[in-house]
């Protein structure tokens, strides 16, 4: 039950071929049997839970109408807003806050049935491509428990491999859903920025942050985007475009590329640094893409290597104004030994957040300050401007999609990088651009490295262009075998 | 340019941070590192000047609605979420003598 997708289940589920409350409980039981050694949940909601399902399962007895996710155990990264839930965005600084209402993603899964397990792990306010910045600590990759499951929603990866839930929810600002599903070897889909609301998503950098799910299979994650996605009157960079239900699924019925017309960025490939067997399995899966009838073509994102540099000006300065908000009063703990002045009030509260934290907030501050502002912030402002238009330039040249990895490198060990942040900062750079530009991106299973861990696959494509991703990603998935691999766990439950 | 202990106190100070010693040692020395790698966008020789974003589709609108009356969250809820409360209103520590 707990490797069934969540399209499956939600069809099971109506049918009456098993109850809500039955799937629940599976999940349940395997949350308990393995998160003791994943640490991907920071809250178990079991009670809510089982009474959202017996709910589900009651209506369905009575003959009454549920919604597209009835009965699907889907979890959330704690960055998620949820009413009475405890929210921390795996901080110290947030520990204990339940917030007294639910995000509009958060709203939207529970009006389409969805059954809520509970909050994921991730790095701490999502600053992070590790999992191990949390106040909760670490987050252990399902396929090889001594390395990472990538971040920031590494608990979301983690979870969705391991079968702890059938779909999850994560937000991506440089990769963060991406890059997780890449190293835990499930699929990821970062939406166009403004296809998902915003409202309830604990803000890192308003620019870049968008939410989307993290599934088994390219269909679910369909499913949950037409859940999730279209307009809301609650967050006003949320684009007014509307999302048919079943028109995503819908496209994930192609089975063949014909007439599509797939670019290859030289600079993403032929970059140095690519991990050799990462490089052969995303070359591998471009001849599938071929052999399906697209049509491969060279082209040049010639800004790729000021993406970085302009990726952490950008977000670490919209991060550190966000973070003001974290002081005492309006968020934070307002510490029993802060009795002196207003900023030795503010500074106790805020000597809560961890080092990347602290030094994400110090560079964007820096990046803001009076002297540097042109130099840095406004430099990167003006990149962002070119990688957005060597984006439309390929886009408008006549290709369709963009196909490449999602990242350099597969899952590395657990406190490898930990030492050298700009190392860990430099390994985002074939994520980094699709935020910096607003476009969307789908992160897919293509290939095990040498190591035996997962390998992503990368489909990036003009805004809006979901259905073009997801049906692409489908036709590949039905013509590969990668999406049904599951890390060596202990079955302890079907 | 050279980050020194000054410029990351200076900073931290600007965002009501406090640095014990190893921690200013410690980001001062990721810090330089990380500023001497951004440094790079100096580097870039395409004329900068007027390379504004492209028109697309997902280009920021202020989008109107309706000003519609609508409910609001209750005060006991929003009242459970702080430290302290009169009640009425949230209490924060005493800052003005």
């Amino acid at each position: 039950m707990t490797d069934l997708g969540a399209s499956d289940l939600a069809g099971r589920i109506r049918a009456r071929e098993v109850t809500a409350q039955a799937v629940t409980r599976a999940h349940l039981d395997r949350i308990a049997a393995l998160d003791s050694t994943l640490n991907s949940f920071i809250t178990v909601d079991a009670e809510g839970a089982l009474a959202s399902a017996r709910q589900v399962d009651q209506r369905l007895e009575r003959g009454e109408p549920v919604g597209p996710l009835c009965g699907v155990p889907v979890a959330l990264k704690d960055n998620l807003v949820t009413a009475g839930i405890e929210t921390t965005a795996g901080s110290r600084v947030l520990r204990g806050w339940r917030p007294p209402y639910d995000g509009t993603v958060v709203a939207r899964l529970r009006a389409a049935d969805a059954v809520l397990l509970g909050k994921l792990n991730m790095d701490e306010f999502a600053m992070g491509s590790s999992c191990e910045s949390s106040a909760h600590g670490p987050c252990r990759n399902p396929w090889d428990t001594g390395r990472v499951p990538g971040g920031s929603s590494g608990g979301a990866a983690a979870a969705v491999a391991a079968g702890l839930c059938a779909a999850a929810l994560g937000t991506d600002t440089g990769g963060s859903i991406r890059q997780p599903a890449s190293f835990c070897g499930v699929v990821g889909l970062k939406p166009t920025y403004g296809r998902v609301s915003r409202m309830g998503v604990i803000a890192f950098a308003s620019s870049l942050d968008q939410v989307g799910p993290l599934a088994r299979t390219v269909r679910d994650c369909a499913l949950l985007l037409e859940v999730i996605g279209g307009p809301d009157v609650k967050d006003s960079t949320c684009l007014p475009a509307p999302l048919q239900p079943g028109s995503l699924q819908q496209a994930c019925q192609r089975r063949e590329l014909k007439r599509l017309r797939v670019g290859i960025p030289r600079e993403y490939l032929d970059q140095g640094g690519l991990e050799p067997s990462v490089e052969r399995a995303v070359r591998e899966a471009i001849a599938t893409l071929a052999e399906l009838g697209a049509e491969v073509r060279d082209v040049s994102l010639p800004h790729t290597r000021y993406a970085i540099a302009a990726y952490y000006l950008i977000a670490t300065a919209e991060a550190s104004s966000n973070l003001a908000r974290y002081d005492g009063v309006r968020f934070g703990p307002t510490l029993p030994g802060a009795r002196g002045n207003l900023d030795q009030m503010y500074s106790a509260s805020r000597g809560e957040f961890g080092a990347e934290v602290k030094r994400r907030i110090m560079l964007g501050t820096f990046a803001l300050c009076a002297g540097y502002h042109d130099a840095y912030y406004g430099r990167a402002q003006r990149v962002r401007a070119l990688i957005q238009r060597d984006f439309q330039r390929v886009f408008d040249g006549g290709c369709d999609v963009i196909a490449c990895p999602t990242s350099p490198c597969s899952a590395f060990r657990l406190g490898q990088r930990l030492d050298d942040p700009l190392q860990m900062y430099l390994a985002d750079i074939f994520t980094i651009s699709c935020n910096l530009a607003g476009l969307p991106g789908l992160a897919l299973p293509c290939g095990l490295c040498d190591e035996g861990l997962p390998v992503g696959l990368q489909l990036l494509g003009p805004p809006l262009s979901e259905a073009t991703l997801l049906g692409a990603g489908a036709a590949y998935e039905h013509a590969t075998a990668w999406h049904t691999l599951r890390p060596p766990l202990d079955p302890v439950t079907s | 340019m050279k980050i020194t202990h000054d410029d990351v106190r200076h900073v931290a100070r600007l965002c009501r941070l406090e640095l014990s010693g190893p921690e200013l040692e410690l980001f001062t020395h990721q810090l330089d590192a990380i500023v001497a790698y951004v440094t790079q966008l100096e580097q870039l020789d395409a004329p900068l000047d007027g390379s504004e974003a492209p028109d697309s589709e997902t280009e920021l609108t202020c989008p109107d609605r309706e000003d519609e009356e609508a409910p609001s969250l209750d005060r006991e809820l929003l009242l459970s979420q702080a430290p302290a409360h009169d009640g009425e209103h949230f209490l924060v520590p005493r800052i003005i003598e």
